[in-house]
């Protein structure tokens, strides 16, 4: 059988126009995604891991057409979403739905939460009576631990961690197969982050949903991801199933952002190394030639300057020239 | 899902009818005082617009031949003969005159307003929201408009057409969705980037349905705001037109061609002419400008 979601070298390029720019001037081109391919199976979670910055929201915008991209996003080894027209795509949206980073700026703050909630159900099936679909909305209210009685306030009457519920809410309502969940808890304290994500745990295993998770650091997906691909300036540096990139990083930018992962420990904390990673992110606009992250690397050589590695392997995919564990030299 | 005891208390006392983010900006506009102020010179004038007719001995056409030719020492304002605001140079009654001018220059601001709040935001908001080409070519149509001297064009209509309200009417409205087009363009370029929007794109909700149900509701403060300083623009290019004798035509007046008529007659002494339609203009003006500035203040995002 095939997979839910297919994606083959995804590519999203924005134009870039400088204000005083000529008409006539051909503008210059940010590489956002850059040949990102990936699949998910139903009911299964990836997680998505990089820098602010390195393309994570726009790889999430590219697969369901808010940004034009290139490429092909298989869904259900059927129809490929990108060959598709904005009318032939609404269906389609339904069965994919969003969560934002910001809980309450993802809210219309002069819509209740009833109409907030509301509104996927009446964009798609139009056909349920209004009195049914009120009691849809109580129903998936209560489900993410909202109460029923809120659903004539505003937004702006809730917590984060609330509005964050009701976004999740308004995703679930039209039961898609796909949530695509774009960094919904750094905006969130941390003790309200594990309720969250204990939340949308609960409702994937109940629902059977299919989950992109995105984050900026590598322990927020930990616990919710079944495999975990690490992105760096647009491209895929490292993907793997859970276990083995937690136990046996091969590349040396997702060794670097598991050494900043705090440990609980205090002594392992301590005996840990941080990988010395120099500088910052360089501009998509002008990626370096070869390794994308070879500015950065610890154990950057001449040859990585010259061929731009490709994510190699079955399971474990690694895009690095020279893989493995980090000598104690390197760390120095 | 289980609630915590912190979630249920916040729970109930969240439950029932929500406080609406217009609640909270009534409330704000009401504890204005200036904007009180306001709107209690902005009640008395429409009431005098409105109630003025039944109060007056007078009706605005009638000549009062007892005070003709003698205007200046006989026209004066008196309750005895009726004329409480004097006479004109005619020797008809100013009170009348004053209501009705107040009459026409309120209609004349609110319909302006109205014109250019609807065509100005839904222009505006498609701009805006559809961006790129259209937005292009849309807003360099408006420059251009802009471009043309408005006032020369509405001049030159209500010569070839003739003096006559609706003329007014429709030219006022021409000119003022512009601005209006632009602030409501500006507008929506923030919202359309800010996550709800978003969100109910990628959900597929269709642009029209967007624009209407997501962006406008969240322009409304600004253009409540906007058209509350829209009146007085819009009594000011009446006035003006009517300054310079274009306006409205007779036995019909404004309080620019009352005003108008007045200064024009200052030179004989009779003060009332000039006087109270001036008092009435002001009152307006000020009245607006102090309720639309409460309106901002009211409505203000940032302190929300
Ligand atoms: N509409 C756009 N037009 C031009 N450039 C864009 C656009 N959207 C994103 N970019 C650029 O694409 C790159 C990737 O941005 P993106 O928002 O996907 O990063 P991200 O990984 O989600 O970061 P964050 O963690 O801050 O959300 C950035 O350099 C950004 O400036
Ligand atoms: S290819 Fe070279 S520069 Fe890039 S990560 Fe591997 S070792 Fe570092
Ligand atoms: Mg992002």
């Amino acid at each position: 059988m095939s997979p839910l979601l297919s994606v083959r070298d995804l590519h999203v390029r924005f134009p870039i126009i400088r204000a005083g720019d000529m008409p006539w001037t051909k503008p210059r081109i940010l590489h956002a995604v850059n040949g990102v391919d990936f699949e998910l199976e139903a009911g299964q979670t990836l997680g998505v891991v990089g820098e602010s910055g390195c393309g994570k929201s726009t790889l999430a915008r590219g697969l369901i057409q808010m940004v034009p991209a290139t490429g092909q996003v298989m869904w259900r080894g059927e129809t490929d979403l990108l060959s598709l027209s904005p009318r032939q795509m609404k269906p389609y949206r339904s069965e994919i739905q969003m969560v934002f980073q910001d809980p309450l700026a993802s809210l219309n703050p002069r819509m209740t939460l009833g109409q907030i909630i509301a509104e996927p159900l009446s964009t798609h099936r139009p056909d349920i009576p209004a009195k049914e679909r009120r009691q849809r909305v109580a129903g998936m209210m209560e489900r993410v631990g909202l109460l029923p009685q809120m659903i004539n306030r505003y937004p702006h009457e809730f917590s984060g961690g609330q509005c964050q519920r009701i976004g999740i809410a308004r995703a679930l309502i039209v039961e898609p197969k796909l949530l695509i969940c774009d960094e919904p808890v750094s905006a969130l304290d941390v003790s309200i982050q594990a309720q969250v994500i204990e939340l949308l745990k609960e409702l994937q295993r109940d629902l059977g949903l299919a989950m992109i998770f995105i984050a900026h650091d590598l322990s927020v997906v930990k616990n919710i991801s079944d495999e975990v691909m690490v992105l760096y300036l647009g491209r895929i540096m490292e993907k793997a199933p859970k276990a083995r990139l937690y136990d046996d990083p091969q590349h040396p930018y997702t060794q670097a952002l598991l050494s900043a992962v705090p440990i609980p420990d205090p002594v392992a904390e301590r005996a840990k190394r941080i990988v010395p990673m120099t500088g910052d992110m360089p501009s998509p606009m002008n990626p370096p030639s070869g390794c994308v992250f070879r500015g950065r690397c610890p154990r950057a050589q001449d040859d990585c300057a010259r061929t731009v590695p490709q994510p190699e392997g079955d399971a474990h995919r690694v895009a690095c020239l020279h893989p493995g564990p980090l000598s104690a030299a390197e760390m120095a | 899902m289980a609630m915590t005891s912190e979630q249920a208390v916040e729970a109930t006392a969240l439950a029932g009818k929500g406080r609406s983010p217009w609640a909270d900006a009534r409330r704000r506009f009401f504890r204005n005082k200036a904007a009180m102020v306001g709107l209690a010179i902005l009640a008395f004038v429409a009431l005098f617009a409105v109630f003025g007719d039944f109060l007056s001995q007078w009706s605005n056409e009638e000549l009062d031949y007892n005070v003709m030719g003698q205007i200046a020492q006989e026209g004066g304002p008196s309750i005895e003969n009726g004329h409480y605001f004097g006479t004109d140079d005619l020797g008809r009654d100013l009170f009348a005159r004053t209501v009705q001018g107040t009459q026409i220059s309120l209609a004349v601001g609110l319909v302006g307003a109205l014109i250019a709040c609807v065509v100005g935001t839904l222009y505006g908001a498609v701009a805006g929201y559809v961006g790129g080409r259209t937005d292009n070519i849309m807003m360099r149509i408006v420059d251009i408009f802009m471009a043309i001297p408005y006032m020369f064009v509405l001049i030159l209509l209500l010569v070839m057409y003739g003096r006559s309200i609706t003329i007014l009417f429709a030219g006022v409205g021409l000119i003022s969705w512009m601005e209006m087009a632009r602030i409501v363009r500006g507008q929506t370029l923030t919202i359309k980037g800010r996550e709800f929007v978003e969100a109910a794109r990628a959900t597929g909700v269709s642009a029209p349905v967007i624009i209407l149900r997501h962006i406008v509701p969240n322009l409304l403060g600004v253009i409540a705001v906007y058209a509350t300083l829209l009146v007085p623009l819009m009594i000011l290019t009446e006035s003006f037109i009517s300054f310079l004798g274009l306006g409205v035509q007779e036995p019909l007046t404004s309080l620019g061609a009352l005003i108008s008529e007045g200064a024009g007659t200052i030179a004989y002494g009779t003060t009332w002419q000039l006087g109270f339609p001036l008092l009435f203009f002001c009152l307006t003006l000020f009245g607006l400008f102090f309720v639309g500035d409460g309106l901002r203040d009211a409505l203000d995002p940032k302190d929300r």
